[in-house]
């Protein structure tokens, strides 16, 4: 089998690179600017054998995806802003019974309805801290459509190797606009299967006991093992429990099984960094713009570079703070009030010298708004 | 030409999107260069003055948007008004001489072409007017390869309609070859 290459819309290349990855269930409740993935997935997943539900809301779609997954199917729903927010409940659910899946969220502006043909950045905080409750959450972002495919499969992986939900944080920008997508040739990219138990029927499966390396085998609901699941602490049978000791062990359990690979799960591309004095941040279709900026300015020899995020959640702290180290400024670049930027400034060792440039009003930002800001940090004046 | 930067723009109905996908597709596809194609959302996608962008480059392409077109096409007087002032210098403003009565000079190459008139005397279809706008395009320019274009539309047109198509190219493309720079 060759590579194909397709001319697509973003939300294309995240159904390919669903399909990829193996997706096989498909629930979902159409919303803009989200729609051209389930509309292709409707088409695709009876030809191979899986299934496609339009549900009658965001809220049912989350929790078919759930029962779905726990049957033994990869599972997807897509949505945007207002989606996001109903689906937020059965989010802590799956994070809570170690559910993977994965979750599309194809930002517009918000709050409530917004601005809903137009770009927006601003669910950042929302897949972090949208459902109630500790937890941990792992969230990637893309800024072209090959980075879309690449994520997409990455989520799917994520969401078997950390048993979690995954969101993948694309935006209306990269989700209309086409452009080329080469497609892997199967195999060329590693896929993560489901782990399943090797404990046989009628022996006693315990499916919250950890292997040694610390992973949960799943036994697809329904087939050989009885055990319950709920939102409840539980004890390592699934049954409910508010013994101090298992509530303290679980809650740190599903923070720390993210947070402590935050490495493993880091994903990002650098531009420019090695000598670079101004640095900007950016991740989905702000990067572009980032991406362009830069690349001119280089010409002119000024020594600017980008860092752009692919995962947002959990945050790089790390990476951040080593890449801005030696910068005189940093510049996050992004389409909401700051989201990003308030990590960056928690994250780096000289907080004040980090600065926002961001657009608000549904237009993505431009190069030229980039510029401005930064020849006023530079002192120069726009 | 390093990098082409069009504007296809029209009413919703005159194929202005489907056009500019053709052409983006056709120079990926079939030239193995780098291309984005993005549209305007919501009310301008119905009726009033729609608009597609669409960049063409051997490089690779970051900021998707265009500002300032080499090439600009204009199928109504909405359109006109609304995204004429954007043109390049020097650049191509194409337009079609029935939808459209220009009102001032630019500093462009102003091409005013009978392309619905024409499509409808030999076809008498409006449905393949875009795809004499697309024929137009390649006869002054050489943005893309007929050859590419027409590829793109086997793949994307049911079969019957397919010579309709081919003959609605050709008759852009003599339209526009008197131009060609």
């Amino acid at each position: 089998m060759e590579r194909t290459t397709k001319f697509v819309q973003g939300n294309e290349a995240c159904v390919e690179g669903a399909l990829y990855a193996g997706v096989n269930f498909y629930a979902g409740y159409p919303i803009t600017p989200s729609t051209e993935i389930a509309e292709a997935l409707s088409g695709r997943l009876p030809e191979i054998g899986g299934k496609f539900i339009q549900m009658e809301d965001e809220i049912a779609s989350m929790c078919a995806i759930i029962g779905a997954s726990l049957t033994g199917h990869k599972v997807l729903t897509a949505t945007s802003g207002p989606g996001f927010s109903l689906k937020q409940e059965a989010i802590g659910y799956a994070c809570m019974a170690e559910i993977p899946c994965v979750i599309a969220n194809v930002q517009r502006g918000g709050p409530s309805t917004g601005n809903p043909t137009h770009v927006g950045q601003g669910d950042i905080n929302q897949a972090r801290w949208g459902t109630h409750g500790d937890h941990a959450i792992i969230a990637l972002t893309a800024s072209n459509h090959q980075d879309v495919f690449a994520m997409t499969v990455e989520a799917f992986n994520m969401a078997e190797t950390y048993r979690t939900p995954v969101v993948l944080l694309f935006d209306e920008v990269v989700g209309h606009m086409r452009e080329k997508l080469v497609i892997p040739a199967p195999g060329e990219v590693e896929i993560v299967d489901r782990l399943r138990t090797s404990v046989p029927k009628g022996v006693d499966y315990r499916p919250y006991l950890p292997r040694e390396d610390g992973r949960l085998p799943m036994s697809d609901f329904g087939d050989k093992h009885r055990y319950n699941v709920t939102g409840l602490y539980h004890d390592m049978w699934g049954f409910p429990s508010a013994n101090p000791k298992i509530v303290n062990e679980l809650l740190r359990h599903l923070v720390d099984k993210i947070e402590n690979n935050v490495d493993s799960i880091t994903r990002y591309k650098e531009y420019f960094l090695d000598d670079a004095q101004y640095i900007l941040i950016s991740y989905g279709s702000s990067a572009r713009s980032a991406i362009h900026m830069a690349k001119n300015r280089r010409e002119k020899n000024e020594k600017i570079g980008v860092l752009e995020l692919q995962s947002i959640w959990p945050f790089p702290s790390e990476l951040v703070r080593e890449k801005c180290a030696n910068a005189k400024a940093v510049v996050v670049v992004e389409m909401n009030m700051g989201q990003v930027l308030a990590q960056v400034k928690a994250a780096v060792d000289e907080p004040n010298k980090v600065f926002l440039a961001n657009r608000i009003d549904g237009k993505l930002i431009t190069p030229t708004d980039i510029k401005g800001l930064l020849r006023v940090i530079q002192g120069r004046g726009i | 030409m390093r990098r082409t930067r069009l504007v296809f723009s029209g009413s919703g109905g005159q194929g202005v999107i489907t056009a500019a996908i053709i052409l983006a597709e056709a120079a990926v596809i079939h030239e193995g260069k780098n291309a984005t194609q993005s549209q305007s959302y919501g009310a301008a996608a119905r009726g009033g003055a729609t608009r597609s962008d669409v960049i063409i480059s051997e490089r690779e392409i970051d900021f998707p948007v265009v500002t300032q077109p080499n090439i600009l096409v204009c199928l109504t007087q909405d359109a006109y008004t609304s995204f004429g002032p954007e043109i390049r210098p020097a650049g191509i403003l194409l337009t079609d001489s029935k939808f459209v009565e220009t009102t001032k000079k630019v500093d462009a190459r102003q091409i005013e072409l009978p392309m619905y008139e024409k499509v409808m005397e030999e076809i008498g279809k409006p449905i393949v007017f875009n795809i004499c706008v697309l024929g137009a395009l390649i006869g002054i320019s050489d943005v893309v390869n007929a050859d590419s274009v027409m590829k793109v539309i086997g793949e994307r047109v049911p079969k019957d309609f397919i010579d309709l198509n081919k003959k609605a190219l050709n008759i852009g493309i003599e339209l526009g070859l008197p131009y060609r720079m």
